[in-house]
């Protein structure tokens, strides 16, 4: 990319017309990138339903097992990068890149403390022996017990069924939490980018795209909370 | 094409403001509400999918793209709705 011998801020690569068609061309790419994702999450989304269904037990005691108050305190972290985000991509389509950098710095603060508290959240869970693998699947039945909702008896509970609601929490926070980790990834790429100077308010397509991106995670994250903490 | 729509700050803030408390209403209904699981549950839908909504039209601009992003966009959510419909007409009735 760094071979272009063209300026990217004013002219478009050659396969385009023009630097417009050139981003409607690369911002429907992200688009259909976006539908992938929905898809993607969406088959273990149905997962969840239809074992929700069948062992709707398992689901309460497993879902009261985990601390709300931490995927609460995470919804608001996404919430706040997602803002950061979308305002960043403001400030470079008017030219502030020196605002948007500032911005995108929030955000990534805000995409670490995420994998902070996920960290606390997964050691707490793997230390009561709720992990699904490795031999560490060793229930702490009285942990669950405590934290189980009034007027639900802990012995409608098997252990054997609860070790599905751990294996679809697992893979669905773990595979949201590697988006995360990419998206910190695509962050500094564009932090790079912006120290460069190299966004215009005619040339921004790199930001808009990380941001349709940052924000597409924080929507699976806005299912995801209320599915695996709170119902 | 209507790709440069600049998004202002403003907006940016009711938006976050309005998930923000969007949020406190899922945690609230799902807390203190008891509808039985399955309004809990699709409640806690509703909420959310209202949500992803601001989120796609404002957050990620839907509401100033052109027709294809948009139909894009729907057909991931229409395809996800189908999948999960077809599943549970499976379950239901057989």
């Amino acid at each position: 990319m760094s071979t272009a011998s063209y300026d990217k801020k004013t002219q478009a690569a050659h396969h385009f017309d023009s630097l417009e068609q050139q981003h409607e061309a690369s911002k429907q790419g992200v688009w259909l990138f976006m539908a992938t994702e929905i898809m993607m999450f969406g088959g273990l989304f149905v997962g969840y339903f239809i074992y929700r269904f069948m062992y709707h037990d398992m689901y309460i005691a497993g879902g009261d097992s985990l601390n709300w108050k931490l995927g609460a305190l995470n919804t608001l972290v996404l919430l706040l990068s997602s803002f950061t985000m979308a305002q960043a991509v403001t400030e470079t389509m008017k030219g502030e890149n020196k605002k948007a950098l500032k911005l995108i710095y929030i955000t990534v603060a805000c995409a670490f403390a995420f994998m902070v508290v996920k960290y606390f959240e997964y050691t707490a869970k793997i230390h009561h022996g709720m992990f699904p693998g490795f031999d560490l699947w060793k229930p702490d039945m009285a942990y669950i017990a405590e934290h189980l909702r009034s007027g639900f008896s802990i012995d409608n509970v098997d252990p054997a069924n609860l070790r599905l609601f751990f294996v679809l929490y697992f893979v669905m926070t773990g595979l949201h939490g590697l988006h995360i980790i990419i998206g910190i990834g695509l962050m500094f790429w564009i932090i790079k980018r912006l120290k460069n100077d190299e966004f215009s308010p005619k040339y921004y397509t790199a930001v808009e795209g990380v941001g349709l991106y940052w924000h597409i995670v924080d929507i699976i994250w806005i299912f995801l909370f209320p599915l695996m903490y709170l119902i | 094409m209507a790709g440069h729509h600049i998004v202002p700050l403003k907006t940016n803030i009711i938006t976050l403001l309005s998930l923000v408390v969007l949020t406190a209403v899922t945690v609230l209904t799902a807390k203190f509400i008891h509808l039985g699981d399955w309004g809990n549950l699709l409640l806690a839908m509703f909420i959310a999918c209202c949500k992803a909504t601001i989120v796609f039209g404002w957050f990620m601009h839907l509401k100033y793209e052109g027709l294809m992003n948009r139909t894009i966009a729907l057909c991931g959510g229409a395809f996800l709705f189908l999948f999960i419909l077809f599943a549970y007409l499976d379950i239901f009735f057989r």
